[in-house]
This record gives structure tokens, C-alpha cells and sequence, in this order.
């Protein structure tokens, strides 16, 4: 095969990385097999290690048939929390805001279903399976506490990770006490679950008081300080090895039991073990996005103007930890409220701790309020593009801060013209296929905040010309090694197939987080500061060399291309980067970059990626039966970096939100507190025949101030929008309003 | 009762054309001989019950999910995987049109898509967009990029319809 495929006619380059539509620089390697994902490494004398979990909700573990397990032809261990090794930390300690709980067998409480209640470990997978079935644990069961019925209210400090739980700005009652008409409505959401293709999974090896991970991470260097803690070892003695990931949407940002556990056994076996969990196992440890219920109150008035915007979320977590949904977050920033008032309530349950999963709080928050909206534009007889656009915020509503940009109104024109918006009958049930299915039209307007963490970068230019960047960055699908190693040679003056992206693991400088959809900014900003330091080094030896073109350029300054630096205000005097360190006898030249947000930015502007999606369903009038035959998303998030990747990203978020409107519920057994569709095939998630024709707009946006790069980021913004849009075609197809999600034929049927 | 049944098993089979003779426990799947024994990074467990089609291997000429066969019953048969197809050649135009188009995203369920999208395109030639909507079900995508699969086989079965046609 080519080393380059070539999408199509080449496009015209200008000399930049950044913004073209390269193709994957790991297509090759994934369409080929070759790969490595954490459970594909095969040290010698590897172990499998098996978790038993538990099928009760609560309770104690009183009985496990040890001795079977061990009796069991090739188990070696069972590990239970009568002889677990001990850990330098505790599992239920929170140092830090990052910091979830989790089993480890510390005790022999049963805190969710499926929580792990011992490791075993043997010569073979099928062995270790075997040795798990055969512990056949017996339990001090407690009638789990369960949904918001069963569980406890408790009002929450912070929701999410460390956000305030209440949000309020000018007098909300007032504006409804005012307004010309009101809507007040309620709205279900339900427990979701990651389910990233890959299982979690984890390859470990003691080399001495070394420590060495395969293992799936969307923080590698936050993931080895949380290792290195639990074990007691400094963290440069940890590796966390991440090159790709199948998948992580959130949860694969944590430290979980089992991983721990198959850590320690390691250790004592004293040889490799791997560990992966089953996919019904990845259904309480892992994380899930928490149900909420959601209450809306709006008031507009005698033109449709919002004259109050009202949101309350319930949600739910867990009994010993908290990550409630921030879903009424979602109404703080869209819309043009002159009273906004937000507010969270928790409800604490017997299940697994809720995690961040593909835009926590954007995603349920969203699908509500545009829900909300589009009742609202009913009520104003508006249609419901005209009514957000009467209720557009030329400024953030929250903050009252200018938006750092905003080319919302671009993407609704754009998006509504390439749907065909325009002549939509105000009216449900107006519009028929040729089939005679109900057909219906719906909008939702998309809103991700542009979300920035820290991280440092390397860059190394060599010898004969390239350049290595080196950063701790995450490629989880999104092509993050793709769009770096565009940033990072456009920081070093280089064409992307001259340097070297060394990245996804733990031992390279700290990448941050792959997660907030902040990866490309926060990582592509340190790459490009890196490179911009070491080519002031190189520029710095070249100006002070009188056999150098650009001696005595200091003043000058100057800008780097090809792999050349030219003087700034005459670019015929120029050097090649090999040429200098020649000269100087170096081997190589290094730079280092770092970059956050500074706080001054922040307190200036508000800073979103913003959309308009567009669905249309079709809906069997006998039946009920829900189709969604197309999809329309256009989309404004400052500098594109990839268009080809951007697009699949904001693609995969549409579908995500179908999934969201109409597909994803974890079911609990009311009795066991187990999760019953616990598999792919009870869980639904989308498959090709779900899925319509989908069309991405890129909407072009500049945008100076929300980081020197203009990127904003794209891998959440197309959820947000697309579970709305279609709720509101839906009801256009048939005049029934749906509020609980999924949308099932239930739901319709009269 | 379990001493009726033996623990190990001896299988014979040809792997990616080649010759493979293994003894492997009775109750190993196909997938994970082909991983663990084989060190075959290709196809991927996923569901473990035939759902995701992330192990989608081909044996005897039919896409198989791997983790619903033991590697047992492979006794005899002739077993293709990613890296075979790979190296013949068979499925180029497909992963050039996956890498091409973005069809990929974490790339987890890439390999068993290949190997489903290699046996419909070779058994229907000129399928429509439905058509691939439909056969390639059960093959999930996560990330998801089913619009750019569907671009990439509708492509790559148009390029080999408009070959033989010359």
C-alpha cells in the first residue's frame, strides 16, 4: 500500500499543516491490524486475571468458595479482601478533584451491582473465567436503594467536577410573573453507558520496583501519579503505555479496581498479568453518564421574547461518591434570558459512580432545553429557527462578557439552507413520505464551552533537518496524532512528514487531559510554543554566527519555512535548520512549551463552539415506528485544524445523539439492582441501519483570543443540538411531545 | 462428568495460508487462539457474544465472528484475518478508501468491518447505499463513523464494478 493516500485532488497548501485534510498518520497501522492496543501486548509468562463482580446492589459478601477457584486446573490466585496485599493509598480516600472512588477490595462491602468482589488469576483466560465462576459467592444481601424514587435527595456541594451547583442572574420570578405566556415542562433522561469498543483492559509488569502499564488512558501522566500512589512508588517508576485507544468518551480517564487489582497480583506471582474486563463488567466500575429529570419554566412575552429562563436538574450517583450531571449548566449561555436561574439536586443510589461521557451536562441539559425552546416557539407562534434567532445572545447571558466568537447565526443560515428549512409548516402532522409516513422537521442548537487544561511539550530539531516533538498526548480515535503533529510542525516550521510525533505515553512531557473536547488546544498550543522555542534557540545561534545569512538579525527577527529560518524583513537570507547546527557542532537544539489558559482571558470573554443540527424523522402512522432519514449539522469552532477528522468528530457526535433521542437506557432490575441489558445486544447502541444520510457544515470562525491557535474543538459539540432537534421533529411528525428519553413507540402511541 | 470431555485439544488448520498445528484448550475461542496463540492483533473482542463484530474474522470463506467459535471446530478449516488479507492484496482498495475518506476512527472495529465489507462488496457488486447500510449491521462503530464506511465501500465496490465492466 502508498504511504499517503490522497483524498481526493490535492488541496492547495500555502504552506501551512494546520488546516488541511490530512489523512490519519495511524490509517496505515489500523486497517492493517498491526495496531497495539494495551491488550495486544504478550509479555513471557503471562498471566490472565479474572474479576468476579457482584450480582447484588448492596450488601455484604459473606461466602466464597476459595478453595474451588484454587482447586481449579491452572488458577494460581484468588485474591479476596481477607488476603488482598496491601496499598500505599486508599481506595476511598479523594486527594484531588480527579480523584473517584473505587473497589479494591479494601472491605467486603457491596456498594452497586457489579462491583468487583475478588480477582483470580491463572495460567489461561478460560481458567481464570472458570476459577471467577467457581467462587459462586453467597451474600448478606440489603434491599438496594434505587431510581429517584427509592434513593436519597441531598443537595450537592459541586456537580460535575467542581462546578457550583447554582447559577442565578437578575429575578427569574419576576419574569415569569411578567411574562405573556409560560411553559413549565418535565424531562427524563436515563443512565447511559460509554461503551467504547475496546473493553478496558490492562497489561502490567514488575521490572523490579518498576512498573510498567499497557494500558488504555486518556491522562497518562495524571493516570501514573494515581498509580505511583497506590503502589508507593515514585512516579517515574510508573509507565503508563497509551499509543491508541479503542475509544474512551470519558471513561477511560480513571483508575478502576480491577486494573488495581491485576497491579498487585502481579506483583505477587511475579510475572505479567492481563486483565480485561467483560463487557457486562464495564456496566458499574467504569462510569456512565447519571439519569437526571430536568424541570423547565420559561417565559416570553407578547413577541416571543424570553423573558425567564428556569432550569433545574435532579441526578443521580451513587451512594459513597459523587459526579452529579451538570445538565442545567446547559441553559446558562445559550440563549438570551434577562433571568437565568440554574440549580442541581442530587439523588444518591446503590449503583456505580457516574462519570464524565461524551459532554456531561451538555448532552442531557441540551436535549431538554431545546426541547423546551421549541414548546416555547410553539407557544409565541413562531417558527422555532425564527424564535432562536429573536432570542439570540450577542452576548453570554451568564457573564454578560462578549463571545471570544460566535458565528451561530452563520451556522443556522447555512444548516437551514442546505436542510431546506425554509416552508416548514408551522403545524404538526402536515407532512407526509411517499410512503405515507408521518414526516417531521426539527431543530436544535449545538453549545460546547471551548474548554482549555494545561500541558507541556518537547521539541528537539536535529541535524539532518526534522525535528521530534514529544508530548504525552492521547490519540482515543479523535486522530489527536494526526491534528498535533499538524499544529506541531507548522511550530517548527516543517512539513508534517518531517517530524517525529512521539506521544501516548506517560514518560514524555505532560499532554494533560484527552477529554473536554480541550485536547487539540490545550496540546496543540504546547507543541507549537516548543517549537517556537527552539527555533528562537537556532535563530538566537545563527544571528550571533558572522558565516551565518541571518548574522546580525537579532533586531530583524525572523519566520520559519521548509525547514529554513529567514530573516523577517528580507526572506532571501535564510539558512537551513541542518546548515546552523552544522556550523555550530550541535547535534540537535531543544525547546520546551507550555500552555493554559491565562485567567485574564477568561474573565474577558465567554468562550463556546457553537451549531445548528437539523433532523428530519418519518413516522409509521399505525406503527409508530421512529426513523430519522436525515440529519443536517453546521458547526463554528474557531480554526479547523483537520477537516477530515472535524468532521468525522462531529459526525460521531450526531450519531451519539440520535442515540441519545432515541436508543441508549441502562435498565435496573428494581429487585437485584443489577443493570439487566447489560451487553451489546439489550443495550442498544446505533448500527449502520440506524443511521441516515448525515451532512457537516463547517462554518468558518476566527477567533483571536481563545487561544493564540483559534481552535476551540469539536469532539462533544455535535451531541449537543441533535438529540433536541430530533425530539422536536418528532413531535412535528406527529403533535406528540415526547419528554422522556429515549423516544420509544410507547411514547407515541396514543 | 468434566473427565469425559478432554481439556486440551488438537487443532490443524491453515491460518492466512498458512500451515498451523496447535494444541489449545477445549474451550478457547477462535479469537482469542488467534490473539493469544497467534499474537494476532487484528480482529478484537469486544461483546464476546457476536454482537459487535469487532472479531470478524474469515473462516472457509464466510465472515465468522470469533468470539462465538472455539478455535476447536477451525480444525481443518482455512482461516483469514486483517493481516492475511492484508498481505495478499484482497482488500487494498478497501483500506486505501477507509484511510482515504476518514472511515476510521479509534480504529477498533476496523479490521472486522474490512473483513465484512470485503465479502459483501465481493458478493454483491453494485450494492446501494441501504444495501451496505444493511449488511454491515452488525458491525458497530462506536466513535462513529458509519457515513464515512458507508462513502468508503459504496466507493470501493463502484471502482471494482466500473473495473470489471472494462
Amino acid at each position: 500500500m502508498p504511504e499517503d493516500f490522497a483524498p481526493g485532488p490535492a488541496p492547495t497548501r500555502f504552506g501551512s499543516n494546520s488546516g488541511q485534510p490530512m489523512t490519519r498518520r495511524d490509517g496505515v497501522a489500523k486497517v492493517t491490524g498491526a495496531a497495539a492496543f494495551a491488550a495486544d501486548a504478550r509479555p513471557e509468562g503471562l498471566l490472565h486475571a479474572v474479576v468476579a463482580t457482584s450480582t447484588v446492589a448492596r450488601g455484604r459478601v459473606g461466602v466464597l468458595d476459595v478453595a474451588a477457584a484454587l482447586a481449579h486446573p491452572g488458577v494460581l490466585d484468588v485474591m479476596t479482601p481477607t488476603n488482598r496485599p496491601a496499598l500505599a493509598a486508599d481506595p476511598d480516600d479523594k486527594p484531588h478533584r480527579f480523584s473517584f472512588r473505587f473497589e479494591a477490595l479494601q472491605d467486603d462491602r457491596v456498594r452497586y451491582a457489579g462491583q468487583p468482589i475478588a480477582l483470580v488469576t491463572a495460567e489461561t483466560p478460560e481458567a481464570a473465567a472458570e476459577g471467577a465462576r467457581l467462587l459462586a459467592p453467597r451474600y448478606e444481601a440489603e434491599a438496594p436503594r434505587l431510581g429517584f424514587e427509592g434513593g436519597v435527595a441531598y443537595a450537592p456541594e459541586t456537580v460535575g467536577i467542581g462546578s457550583p451547583p447554582q447559577f442565578s442572574r437578575g429575578d427569574v420570578e419576576a419574569g415569569l410573573a411578567t411574562a405573556a405566556r409560560r411553559i413549565e415542562a418535565h424531562y427524563e433522561t436515563p443512565a447511559q453507558y460509554h461503551n467504547a469498543m475496546e473493553p478496558h483492559a490492562v497489561v502490567a509488569q514488575w521490572d523490579g520496583d518498576r512498573l510498567i502499564l499497557d494500558l488504555p488512558h486518556q491522562a497518562p501522566v495524571l493516570g501514573r501519579a494515581m498509580f505511583a500512589a497506590f503502589f508507593g512508588a515514585p512516579p517515574e517508576n510508573v509507565l503508563i503505555r497509551t499509543p491508541f485507544i479503542g475509544g474512551g468518551f470519558g471513561s477511560k480517564a480513571l483508575v478502576t479496581g480491577a486494573h488495581v487489582l491485576a497491579v498487585l497480583a502481579a506483583r505477587k506471582l511475579g510475572r505479567p498479568v492481563k486483565l480485561a474486563l467483560r463487557r457486562d463488567q464495564m456496566f458499574g466500575p467504569v462510569g456512565h453518564r447519571g439519569a437526571t429529570r430536568q424541570t423547565l419554566r420559561l417565559g416570553i412575552d407578547a413577541q416571543g421574547r424570553l423573558t425567564a429562563l428556569e432550569h433545574r436538574s435532579d441526578g443521580m450517583t451513587s451512594s459513597f461518591d459523587e459526579f452529579v450531571e451538570p445538565a442545567a449548566n446547559a441553559s446558562k449561555n445559550l440563549y438570551a434570558a434577562p433571568a437565568i436561574a440554574v440549580s442541581h439536586g442530587g439523588v444518591r443510589a446503590d449503583i456505580g459512580t457516574p462519570m464524565a461521557m461524551r459532554a456531561p451536562g451538555e448532552a442531557s441539559g441540551s436535549a431538554a432545553l431545546e426541547c423546551a425552546v421549541d414548546e416555547a416557539a410553539l407557544a409565541a407562534g413562531l417558527d422555532p429557527l425564527a424564535f432562536r434567532l429573536l432570542n439570540y445572545a450577542e452576548t453570554d447571558p451568564a457573564s454578560g462578557l462578549p463571545f471570544s466568537s460566535k458565528a451561530l447565526r452563520a451556522c443556522y443560515a447555512d444548516g437551514a439552507g442546505r436542510f431546506g428549512w425554509a416552508g416548514r409548516p408551522l403545524e404538526p402532522r402536515r407532512m407526509r413520505d411517499a410512503q405515507g409516513r408521518l414526516l417531521g422537521w426539527g431543530i436544535g442548537t449545538a453549545q460546547f464551552p471551548a474548554t482549555m487544561f494545561a500541558a507541556q511539550a518537547r521539541a528537539t530539531i536535529r541535524a539532518d533537518g526534522g525535528a521530534a516533538l514529544e508530548i504525552a498526548g492521547v490519540d482515543m480515535g479523535q486522530g489527536a496524532w494526526t491534528a498535533l503533529a499538524q499544529i506541531a510542525a507548522d511550530g517548527v516550521g516543517l512539513d508534517a512528514g518531517r517530524i517525529e510525533l512521539r506521544s501516548g505515553s506517560s514518560d514524555l512531557p505532560d499532554g494533560g487531559i484527552a477529554g473536554g473536547s480541550g485536547h487539540t488546544a490545550t496540546a496543540g498550543s504546547a507543541l507549537h510554543a516548543a517549537g517556537g522555542d527552539a527555533l528562537a534557540k537556532l535563530f538566537e545561534i545563527a544571528a550571533a554566527d558572522p558565516a551565518s545569512p541571518l548574522f546580525g538579525a537579532d533586531n530583524a527577527g525572523f519566520v520559519a519555512r521548509d525547514g529554513r529560518l529567514r530573516r523577517r524583513d528580507d526572506d532571501s537570507r535564510s539558512e537551513s535548520y541542518g546548515e546552523i547546527l552544522a556550523r555550530a557542532g550541535l547535534s540537535e537544539v531543544v525547546g520546551s512549551g507550555a500552555a493554559s489558559r491565562p485567567p485574564s482571558v477568561a474573565e474577558a470573554c465567554a468562550m463556546f463552539a457553537h451549531g445548528a443540527v437539523f433532523a428530519e424523522v418519518a413516522v409509521d402512522p399505525d406503527l409508530c415506528q421512529i426513523r430519522v432519514t436525515r440529519m443536517v449539522g453546521a458547526f463554528a469552532a474557531g480554526r479547523i485544524v483537520n477537516p477530515l477528522l472535524a468532521r468525522s468528530q462531529l459526525e460521531g457526535g450526531m450519531i451519539w445523539g440520535l442515540s441519545f433521542a432515541l436508543h441508549e437506557e441502562a435498565e435496573h432490575d428494581r429487585v437485584s439492582g443489577r443493570v439487566i441489558n447489560a451487553d451489546l445486544a439489550g443495550y442498544h447502541v446505533p448500527s449502520h441501519a440506524d443511521i441516515p444520510a448525515l451532512d457537516v457544515l463547517l462554518v468558518d470562525e476566527a477567533d483571536a483570543q481563545v487561544n493564540p491557535l483559534g481552535v476551540k474543538g469539536v469532539g462533544e459539540l455535535g451531541i449537543t443540538g441533535a438529540a433536541g432537534a430530533i425530539a422536536n421533529a418528532i413531535w412535528h411528525a406527529t403533535g406528540v411531545r415526547a419528554r422522556r428519553f429515549p423516544i420509544r413507540i410507547e411514547a407515541l402511541m396514543g | 462428568m468434566t473427565d469425559m470431555f478432554p481439556q486440551q485439544i488438537d487443532v490443524a488448520l491453515s491460518v492466512n495460508g498458512e500451515a498451523v498445528e496447535a494444541r489449545v484448550p477445549a474451550g478457547r475461542h477462535l479469537i482469542d487462539f488467534l490473539r493469544l496463540d497467534l499474537g494476532l492483533t487484528g480482529a478484537h473482542a469486544g461483546c464476546e457474544h457476536g454482537v459487535c463484530g469487532a472479531c470478524t474474522v474469515r473462516v472457509d470463506g464466510r465472515s465468522v465472528r470469533g468470539c462465538l467459535m472455539l478455535a476447536a471446530q477451525a480444525h481443518g478449516a482455512e482461516v483469514w484475518t486483517v493481516e492475511g488479507l492484508s498481505e495478499t492484496g484482497e482488500i487494498a482498495d478497501l483500506q486505501e478508501a477507509f484511510v482515504a475518506r476518514n472511515a476510521l476512527q479509534c480504529g477498533f472495529c476496523t479490521p472486522g468491518m474490512l473483513v465484512a465489507a470485503q465479502e459483501l462488496v465481493a458478493s454483491a457488486p453494485a450494492p446501494t447505499r441501504e444495501q451496505i447500510r444493511e449488511r454491515l449491521s452488525g458491525n458497530y462503530c462506536r466513535c462513529t463513523g458509519y457515513e464515512a464506511i458507508i462513502d468508503a465501500v459504496e466507493a470501493v465496490a463502484q471502482a471494482r464494478a466500473g473495473g470489471a465492466a472494462r
